[in-house]
C-alpha cells in the first residue's frame, strides 16, 4: 500500500487537464507512440470535439521514481463542468491528493475555486501546478500571488509545467510520490469500496469503477450495494491500464474495477458503498446522495413510427449514463415520447448529441424547463417540470421556482456588464468580493430558469471569455409564473410551450416567434407564428410562402440526377416534424431558448 | 435505401431486352431513340451538356456510333421517335447525316410515321442544308434560338445573332418543316420582364408551333455558374423567376399555346414533342453516343462521359456503358410523381394505384386538401393535375 498513490487533476475548463493527463500517461510509458492519441482519457467523440471530459475515467500509471522504487499512481480523471459536480466529488473522495491545475495566462477561475473547496472538504493534499508557462501571455508571478491570496494555499510548493510542450512532467510525478500520502485502510477489515463511476461494456455488462477503502474483494465474492442491499457475485476484478487488466483481487488502497453481472449502469449509484454480503462493514462511506436532475425536457422521435427504436436507444443509452432519467410522455403535437431529466443544459446537449450520433436517432427535444412548485387554492402542493402540466392560472394560490446561488469570477472591468446581465435575469442578494486587485467575485441568487435560458452564453460573451461561473441550487422562491404557448398556423405546439415569469413573458414571446421565423424554412403556404398567454396573442410573425420550386429542364438522364436530389431533400424533410402542414426542423425547438447574439 | 449501381457492367447489362421493353406495350408506349452528337465549335457559357470542340473526330465518332447501334441490336422493336441532339448535330455535313440515317434504318425498325427531330444552331442552317435534312426524313426541327437580343446572345456565348435566328426560322418554313420549335431562355442577368415579354410576343407573332422556354439554370461547372458564384452577375431570385414563369404561361396560353410541360408550349396537341414526352411518361428510350442515357422501364443506364473513352470502348467491341441502376419501386414512384407534376396532364390516379398499389387520394389526403383549395392542384378525369402555380412547385409537390 505504501507504493500506491491515488490522485486526481482538478482545474477550470480549458486549463489543460486532459493534456496533462496525456503527458503523465506518456511519461510513465503506459502508452507508446503507436497507441497514443490526444486526450487519451476522453473516449467519446463529443469529449474530444468539445474538449471536455464528460465521464470520469481512471488509469493506473506504473512509475519508477528517483528513489528507485516503482509506484502505482492511480489517476482518477474528473468531469470539468458544473453540471457534473457530484461526480467530481465522488472521484475526489477516492483520492488522497490532487493536482490543482491553473492556467498561467488565465489565472484562478470560478471552477478552480469550486474544485479547490471540494478537495479541501475531502482533506486532500493539494499540489498547485501552473500550466501553460510557455504561453506569451503567461503571468506566473500573478498566478503565484493568486495561489496565496485567493486560494489561501502556500505558494511555496507550487510546480510549473507546460503540458503541451511536455516540460516539468517528472517533477509533477515526483511530487505525487513524495507529497501525496499513501492510502490508509485495513486489508483485513470488512470490505468498504467507494463507487466513483461505472460504464457499460457490451460484452461484460456494467463495469464498476471503485476505490477500495478497507478490505479485499476477489472474484467469487458476493458483494452488496449498501444503498439498496442488492447483491451480486463478482466475476472479475482488475486494474485500469489502457485496457482493463485482470487481477486476482483488489485490496485496500487500490483503485480498479469490479465486474459482477450488474445489468445496467442505473443499478449502480455513484457514491454508493460496496461491501461483502457475508461480512458487511458497519457503516456506508459518507457522502452518498441520489443525483437529482434539475433540467427537464421531452424527447420525441421525428417519425412516430420510430418510437420503439427510440425507446430501445434510451434504454441502451441509460446503461451508460446513470444520471439520465426518463419516463413516458405524450404530446398532442409530437405524439409519444419521453420526459427526461438532466443534470444541466450541457448534460442535455450531450445526451441529445449522443442519441443522434451513437444511436442514430432523429429526435425532437421540447423546450427545457426547470421544476416549479405550485400551491393550489385547495392547499395541495405539486411540482411541475413539464409545461403541459401547468395548472390553470385561476387555481393557483402560490407559484414558486428554484433559485441558485451563482458564483461569478471576472476581471473588474466587466463588472458593470455582468451586473446588468444578472439584474436582467432577475438576480438578487448580490455580494461582491475583491479576492485580489483587478478581479471580482460576484455572488448572485438567480432563478434557475433564467440560467438555463442562455445565461451562460451571454455571460461568456459580455466577459469576452474571461468570466467563469459555478452554481448550486439553493431553494424555492415565489414568482409570478404564466404559461407561454406558441401557435404555428393556429395550432398550439405543446412542445414549444414554456412556463415563464410574468414580467418576462412578452419579451420571451417575441423572441420565440423571431427565432422560429429564422429556423423554419419557407414552405408552400404562408405560416403564421404566434405567442399566446392564456388565449391572448402577445406576439406574431409570418413566414411567406415560396412559389417556385422546379428545375427548368428534365430530359433523359437528368431524371436520375433530379431524383437523387429529391431523395436527398426527402431525407432532410424526414428530419423535420410535421405540425399540421408545416415542417419544423429540429433546431427550431431548442432555438426558442437562444437569445440574440449580444 | 442503398441502390445498386453497377460499374462497367457486362455487355448485356446495358441492352434493352425485347421482353422488357416491348411486352404489352401499346402503340403509344413505343420506345424512342436518342442520338447524342457531342460536338460544338464553341462551348456556350451556361451549358453543361457533354460536348467537345474536337470536330476532327466526327468521322471516327460516327463509325463508333454505328457500331454501338449494331451492338445494341435490332431486337428492340420499332421506334416511333428519333431525336438527334447534342452538342450541335447541325455540325454534321449532309453526307454524314445521310450515312447516319441509312445505318440507323438498316439497324433499327423506325416507324414510317416516326417523329424525327434534329436540334440545329441558327448559325449552321441555310435553306439548302435544311432542304437536304427534310429530304432525309427529318420532320421536326428544334432551333436553338435562346434569344432575339444580340447583347443577351453574346452574354450567353452563343455564336449566332438575333437576325440569324429569325432567318433560320424562315428558312425552316421554306424548306418544308411544319414542326418547328425554338428554345428561349429567361432569367438571364440583365434581361427585364418587359424584354422577355417582347420576345414571347415576337415568337407568338411568327406562329412558331413549339416553344421551349427555359429558366436559365446555373450549373456549377460552367463558366457562367462560376462567375455568378464569384458575384460577377446575379440571376433573379425565386420570387422574380416565379413572375417570369407566370408571365410566360399566361401570355402564351392566351395566345393559343398549351402549356403542356413546365418549360414547353405547343400550338395544339399535334405539335407536342412526342419524343420528350416519353421522358416524362416513363416510356423506354435508347440513347446512343457519349453521356447518353437509356431507360428500359426498369433500368436506367448511362454511357461514358468522355469521347475518347467512348471511342476506345467501341473500337474494342464493348458497349460504352458507364453505370446502370435498377430502379426500385420506391424510386419509380418518386419519379412518376415529380415527372407527372411537370406536365399539364398530371398523374393518372388509377394507373398509379395499379402500378404501385398506392391510392394517392387516400394516402396523401391531408396534403392534397390544402393544395387543392389553394389552387395548386386539381383532380379531373381521374388525374391529379398541377395548375399553373402548381407546375411552378412541381418538385415540392413530389415530396409530399
Amino acid at each position: 500500500m505504501d507504493y500506491i498513490r491515488n490522485f486526481s487533476i482538478i482545474a477550470h475548463i480549458d486549463h489543460g487537464k486532459s493534456t496533462l493527463a496525456d503527458r503523465l500517461i506518456q511519461f510513465t510509458g503506459v502508452s507508446d507512440e503507436r497507441t497514443f492519441k490526444d486526450q487519451m482519457l476522453d473516449n467519446m467523440d463529443i469529449e474530444r470535439e468539445r474538449g471536455i471530459t464528460i465521464k470520469s475515467q481512471a488509469i493506473t500509471l506504473p512509475y519508477k521514481a528517483r528513489d528507485g522504487r516503482t509506484y502505482s499512481l492511480n489517476l482518477i480523471d474528473t468531469p470539468g463542468h458544473v453540471d457534473f459536480s457530484y461526480e467530481v466529488s465522488r472521484a475526489l473522495a477516492s483520492c488522497e491528493g490532487v493536482l490543482l491545475l491553473i492556467d498561467a495566462a488565465q489565472g484562478v477561475q470560478a471552477q478552480t475555486v469550486a474544485n479547490l473547496y471540494l478537495a479541501m472538504e475531502h482533506d486532500l493534499e493539494i499540489i498547485p501546478v501552473i500550466n501553460k508557462i510557455d504561453l506569451p501571455s503567461a503571468d506566473v508571478e500573478r498566478v503565484i500571488e493568486q495561489i496565496d491570496d485567493e486560494l489561501g494555499l502556500d505558494s511555496e510548493g507550487h510546480l510549473k509545467c507546460s503540458a503541451k510542450a511536455g516540460t516539468g512532467i517528472e517533477e509533477i510525478l515526483e511530487a505525487i510520490v513524495h507529497r501525496i500520502p499513501p492510502p490508509k485502510g485495513n486489508p483485513e477489515a470488512p470490505l468498504a469500496a467507494l463507487i466513483f463511476d461505472a460504464h457499460y461494456d457490451a460484452f461484460r455488462g456494467t463495469i464498476i469503477h471503485c476505490r477500495i477503502m478497507d478490505g479485499t474483494v476477489k472474484s467469487g465474492d458476493t458483494i452488496r450495494f449498501m444503498s439498496n442491499s442488492a447483491t451480486y457475485r463478482v466475476e472479475e476484478t482488475g486494474h485500469f491500464l489502457l485496457q482493463r487488466e485482470k487481477r486476482q483481487a483488489l485490496c485496500a488502497g487500490e483503485v480498479g474495477y469490479i465486474i459482477a453481472g450488474v445489468k445496467t449502469v442505473s443499478d449502480v449509484r455513484t457514491g454508493d458503498t460496496i461491501t461483502l454480503d457475508e461480512n458487511p462493514c458497519s457503516h456506508p462511506l459518507p457522502g452518498f446522495r441520489e443525483v437529482k436532475p434539475v433540467v427537464f425536457a421531452s424527447i420525441y422521435p421525428i417519425a412516430s413510427d420510430d418510437y420503439e427504436d427510440l425507446k430501445t436507444a434510451l434504454e441502451k443509452y441509460q446503461l451508460n449514463d446513470a444520471s439520465f432519467i426518463y419516463t413516458k410522455d405524450s404530446s398532442a403535437a409530437l405524439g409519444q415520447g419521453f420526459r427526461c431529466g438532466f443534470l444541466g443544459l450541457l448534460h442535455l446537449e450531450v445526451v441529445q448529441e449522443r442519441l443522434e450520433r451513437e444511436y442514430d436517432q432523429s429526435i425532437i427535444l421540447s423546450v427545457p424547463s426547470v421544476r416549479y412548485r405550485f400551491t393550489l387554492k385547495d392547499g395541495s402542493v405539486f411540482y411541475v417540470d413539464n409545461p403541459a402540466h401547468y395548472p390553470g392560472s385561476s387555481s393557483i394560490e402560490l407559484s414558486e421556482e428554484p433559485y441558485i446561488r451563482a458564483t461569478l469570477m471576472l476581471p473588474e472591468r466587466y463588472l458593470g456588464a455582468v451586473m446588468k446581465l444578472c439584474m436582467e435575469k432577475r438576480g438578487t442578494n448580490s455580494t461582491l468580493n475583491y479576492p485580489s486587485p483587478g478581479r471580482v467575485e460576484l455572488i448572485y441568487e438567480l432563478p434557475l430558469a433564467e440560467v438555463i435560458y442562455d445565461f451562460y452564453d451571454r455571460f461568456k460573451s459580455v466577459t469576452q471569455g474571461y468570466g467563469s461561473f459555478d452554481y448550486e441550487v439553493i431553494d424555492y422562491r415565489e414568482g409570478q409564473l404564466v404559461l407561454l404557448d406558441i401557435l404555428v398556423n393556429g395550432e398550439r405546439v405543446d412542445a414549444l410551450s414554456q412556463i415563464v415569469h410574468r414580467d418576462r413573458a412578452r419579451a420571451r414571446g417575441l423572441q420565440a416567434c423571431e427565432r422560429l421565423r429564422e429556423e423554419i424554412p419557407r414552405q408552400m403556404f404562408k405560416i403564421a407564428i404566434q405567442g399566446a398567454i392564456g388565449g391572448e396573442i402577445i406576439s406574431r410573425t409570418t413566414i411567406s410562402a415560396f412559389r417556385k420550386d422546379v428545375i427548368a429542364k428534365c430530359y433523359g438522364g437528368d431524371i436520375s440526377r433530379k431524383r437523387k436530389l429529391l431523395e436527398k431533400q426527402k431525407k432532410g424533410k424526414k428530419r423535420m416534424k410535421m405540425i399540421g402542414q408545416v415542417s419544423i426542423p429540429q433546431s427550431a425547438f431548442l432555438s426558442v431558448l437562444k437569445s440574440d447574439a449580444d | 435505401m442503398q441502390k445498386r449501381v453497377l460499374r462497367s457492367p457486362p455487355v448485356q447489362a446495358g441492352k434493352i431486352k425485347e421482353g422488357n421493353a416491348h411486352r404489352g406495350r401499346t402503340e403509344e408506349q413505343r420506345p424512342g431513340l436518342y442520338l447524342h452528337i457531342p460536338f460544338c465549335t464553341a462551348k456556350c457559357r451556361y451549358c453543361n451538356f457533354f460536348s467537345v470542340t474536337k470536330v476532327s473526330e466526327i468521322p471516327r465518332f460516327l463509325k463508333a456510333l454505328f457500331k454501338e447501334a449494331l451492338l445494341q441490336g435490332g431486337g428492340i422493336g420499332s421506334f416511333d421517335t428519333l431525336y438527334i441532339g447534342g452538342g450541335t448535330p447541325s455540325l454534321l455535313a449532309p453526307f454524314q447525316l445521310s450515312e447516319l440515317f441509312s445505318h440507323l434504318r438498316k439497324t433499327y425498325d423506325i416507324c414510317e410515321d416516326a417523329e424525327v427531330t434534329m436540334e440545329v444552331n441558327p448559325a449552321d442552317v441555310g435553306l439548302p442544308v435544311l432542304a437536304q435534312m427534310r429530304a432525309l426524313g427529318i420532320n421536326r426541327l428544334n432551333i436553338g434560338v435562346q434569344s432575339f437580343d444580340d447583347t443577351l446572345l453574346a452574354f450567353l456565348g452563343r455564336r449566332h445573332d438575333g437576325n440569324q435566328a429569325i432567318q433560320s426560322i424562315m428558312a425552316a418554313r421554306q424548306a418544308g418543316f411544319d414542326h418547328v420549335g425554338i428554345d428561349l431562355i429567361y432569367g438571364i442577368p440583365g434581361q427585364t420582364r418587359q424584354a422577355w415579354k417582347k420576345a414571347l410576343e415576337y415568337a407568338a407573332s411568327l406562329n412558331i408551333p413549339h416553344l421551349s422556354c427555359y429558366q436559365l439554370t446555373l450549373e456549377q461547372d460552367t463558366p457562367l455558374g462560376k462567375s455568378c458564384a464569384q458575384g460577377l452577375f446575379k440571376i433573379p431570385d425565386d420570387d422574380e423567376l416565379f413572375e417570369f414563369f407566370m408571365d410566360t404561361s399566361e401570355f402564351l396560353e392566351s395566345s393559343g399555346y398549351t402549356h403542356y410541360e413546365v418549360s414547353n408550349f405547343a400550338l395544339g396537341e399535334s405539335f407536342v414533342s412526342r419524343h420528350n414526352s416519353k421522358y416524362w411518361r416513363h416510356i423506354p428510350y435508347l440513347g446512343l453516343g457519349p453521356a447518353a442515357h437509356s431507360f428500359d422501364g426498369c433500368k436506367r443506364w448511362e454511357n461514358v462521359r468522355s469521347l475518347e473513352c467512348y471511342l476506345q470502348r467501341l473500337e474494342r467491341g464493348e458497349l460504352p456503358v458507364e453505370s446502370c441502376e435498377e430502379l426500385t419501386n420506391e424510386e419509380l414512384q418518386l419519379e412518376t410523381l415529380f415527372l407527372g407534376f411537370r406536365t399539364k396532364a398530371g398523374i393518372d390516379l388509377g394507373a398509379f394505384s395499379e402500378r404501385f398499389g398506392v391510392d394517392l387520394r387516400a394516402s396523401k389526403k391531408d396534403f392534397l386538401k390544402p393544395l387543392l383549395s389553394a389552387g395548386h392542384l386539381r383532380i379531373a378525369d381521374g388525374r391529379l393535375q398541377p395548375t399553373r402555380t402548381g407546375m411552378a412547385l412541381a418538385d415540392a409537390l413530389a415530396l409530399l
